[in-house]
């Protein structure tokens, strides 16, 4: 196909760690295809070539650090007919997200040997924080099939096919014994949204939320049958503070048992 | 033309971000800057108050196209606060698990970033029109990669597997032998490629490098060994930080790491290669030969030959570890540490990464230092720039703008590691 006529893709990246954006370079059987269907406009990760917006979608990973990105992404979803953000950093703030609970100042004397040459935000926050966001797709990395999936429904408007109930349906689906039942291992899968496949449990460990919190998640009695198996304050504050310590019900349960 | 400024606004076909600024006055390099804009993450600060457990979960983010070894390094310095070494089956799996991380990154190195550059196409995709097979070939070789480390990890990006004292689970002799022929049509596969990108064009040039990488008495090196150079270095990890510094320098949010009182170094794929040339198999031996780079090379271009010869190495690797394998009995051993001190330092695809923590005795992290490969070679990657654009000033603006990238694609520089990507700009006044 001409590439005129094909919808324009791009994608963009803020405070992340480049995973995101790996896994579209990870579908090995589906890149020559989709490079038939779309036009990579920008991809920096991937080609040199650069073609001017507006683009039909834009896929956007990373949190908001600092105030050059907080203007940046207000010209991306301007340029871009569809916005979907990848990845717990851009969905939740990712785990950079743990400075939002501490002094930044401190953090960056930690780091960096001359804290005036560095210029970023006290907080870490997700892309829907700052402009409307269409759609979210979760996990700390995204996975591959929900992303070809979520591609294929906006360039053919539809709803993407992406569940929002707990990583316990798939473990179900799999045949995996509850690891909080039969080997008494905390997991935090009856929280969070479905995605991954369930494969903690899968390698005999609790899930630890790359995907964030489900639908209507219920983390107070989750919390008190952990602390049943031996868990202190700190290990609940430590449990929901990693990968999406943002997200709003788990920075809300980290600061009850924080008190 | 006697001033000018070359600007690279987001340097492609890296990982991360960065740009790169070249300022010329009345026909001398006056500067060259490698821009770092990857926002900081913070990384060893919000480490501190954290289990020792979660370091090689934690640390994984700061890469996604190398995890792999952040959970080497990490889970290794825990072991040593422990003073404990882990060997058998799963000392061997942790290679076999690094041999999918060689591959993965790799192919995707030689293929879809580096040798676009040689034949003058702007990414793989365009290269695939006339070079369907190799590009297809690349991605199948990526593929199997991946392949090894979704089964020992349970996924590529991010392996949920590893684990401070081994792994969660260990994969079955049945489903590694299902990875064999896939793996042997891997070896196959990078002798070609070895053969294929001896064959691009190369222009004459090379660098005297200072190599630094890990050198071990009988193992081409993955996650143990000490840290040797090609001018004196000879230490244990513990002494890192006493001959390498890092530095803060202005323009870049990646700290600089250089040698004490000493110039840049160059870790990676050439210094693994030309300290431990003799630790290669016959097989990488014999094609090295072939290619024309046996034992030295010290041409950043020919880093694609060498690449391609750590390929056809880790698949070698990876196929005599199946062949030996028997399933340990626990996946992991239990490692208890108490108040300490840890090192650890695993060769990434990039070169060496190196992890220091202290902990306490309640085995939360009260300290943590992570000097990634990409900050130790950035000082070389913009000596390695500024003598070239000193010898081609005349070049074609557009010209020059690309050969700059080229050097700085040469080093398959991550630059999220880093920052813990790039820009080029040239300024000619
Ligand atoms: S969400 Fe996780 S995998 Fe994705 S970019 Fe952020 S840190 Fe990397």
């Amino acid at each position: 196909m001409d590439n005129n006529q094909k919808p324009k893709l791009a994608v963009w990246k803020f405070a992340s760690c480049d995973g995101c954006q790996l896994t579209l370079l990870n579908c090995e059987d589906e890149l020559l295809a989709i490079a038939d269907k779309i036009q990579i406009a920008y991809f920096p990760e991937a080609t040199r070539a650069v073609v001017e917006g507006p683009y039909d979608l834009s896929l956007v990973e990373g949190s908001i650090t600092t105030p050059e990105d907080k203007e940046r992404i207000q010209k991306i979803r301007e340029e871009s007919n569809f916005l979907i953000t990848i990845g717990a950093c851009a969905t939740s703030g990712g785990i950079q997200a743990l400075r939002n609970f501490k002094d930044v100042k401190e953090f960056t004397s930690i780091v960096y040997a001359s804290p005036e040459y560095i210029s970023t935000l006290d907080t870490s926050t997700p892309i829907a924080d700052h402009v409307e966001v269409d759609f979210e797709l979760r996990g700390c990395p995204i996975s591959k099939a929900q992303l070809l999936e979520v591609v294929n429904a906006f360039l053919f408007n539809r709803r993407p096919n992406i569940p929002s109930y707990s990583v316990c349906i798939e473990c179900k689906r799999r045949g995996t014994p509850c690891v909080m039942v039969s080997q008494g291992e905390p997991c935090l899968g009856p929280v969070t949204q479905a995605g991954c496949g369930a494969i903690c449990p899968f390698y005999n460990r609790g899930c630890y939320s790359c995907f964030g919190p489900k639908e209507t998640p219920n983390e107070r009695s989750l919390s008190r049958q952990f602390v049943k198996m031996g868990y202190t304050n700190e290990d609940l504050v430590r449990a929901y503070r990693m990968f999406n310590a943002q997200s709003d019900s788990f920075r809300k349960e980290s600061e009850y048992y924080e008190e | 033309m006697k001033n000018k400024t070359i600007n690279v606004d987001y340097l492609s076909r890296v990982e991360g971000e960065g740009a790169l600024r070249v300022d010329i006055q009345d026909n001398q390099v006056k500067d060259v800057k490698l821009n770092i804009f990857e926002p900081p993450r913070y990384f060893e600060a919000f480490l501190r108050g954290r289990d020792f457990r979660e370091a090689p979960d934690i640390t994984a983010r700061i890469c996604g196209i190398c995890p792999v070894a952040y959970q080497m390094s990490a889970s290794h310095a825990m072991e040593d606060i422990a003073g404990r070494k882990i060997g058998g089956p799963i000392r061997e799996l942790r290679r076999l698990l690094y041999c999918g991380e060689w591959i993965e990154s790799h192919a995707l190195h030689v293929f879809m970033l580096h040798a676009p550059d040689f034949l003058g196409y702007e990414d793989a995709l365009q290269m695939a029109a006339e070079y369907p097979d190799q590009v297809k070939m690349g991605l199948k070789l990526k593929k199997i990669g991946n392949a090894l480390m979704d089964l020992l990890g349970g996924r590529s990006v991010h392996p949920i597997s590893p684990r401070v004292g081994g792994f969660y689970k260990v994969p079955t002799r049945q489903e590694l032998d299902a990875m064999v022929d896939d793996l042997k049509w891997a070896k196959d596969a990078s002798l070609e490629t070895v053969k294929w990108v001896s064959t691009l064009p190369f222009p004459d040039f090379e660098i005297d490098y200072e190599f630094v990488a890990l050198r071990h008495p009988d193992e081409y090196p993955f996650n143990e060994g000490r840290i040797v150079s090609n001018k004196g270095v000879d230490i244990p990890l513990s002494e890192f930080e006493k001959v390498f510094e890092e530095e803060h320098v202005q323009h870049s949010t990646a700290l600089h790491a250089h040698r004490k009182n000493g110039g840049p170094y160059l870790v990676g794929p050439l210094a693994r290669y030309n300290l431990n040339y003799d630790r290669l198999t016959p097989t990488v031996q014999k094609a090295a030969e072939e290619a024309g780079i046996a034992e030295t090379c010290k041409s950043p271009h020919k880093s694609i030959i060498v690449r391609s010869l750590e390929l056809l190495y880790a698949c070698e690797e990876a196929l005599r570890i199946i062949d030996q394998y028997a399933k340990p009995e626990c996946p992991y051993e239990e490692v208890k540490p108490g108040a300490g001190r840890g090192y650890g330092c695993t060769e990434a695809p990039r070169g060496i990464l190196y992890h220091r923590y202290d902990i306490d005795d309640n085995g939360a992290i009260t300290d943590a230092k992570i000097v990634p490969p990409t900050s130790q070679n950035q000082e070389m990657i913009e000596s390695d720039l500024r003598s070239y654009v000193e010898n081609h000033l005349e070049m074609e603006e557009e010209e020059l703008q690309w050969k700059c990238e080229q050097i700085v694609r040469n080093y398959d520089p991550c630059i999220s590691c880093s920052t813990h990507f790039l820009k080029l700009d040239i300024n000619r006044k």
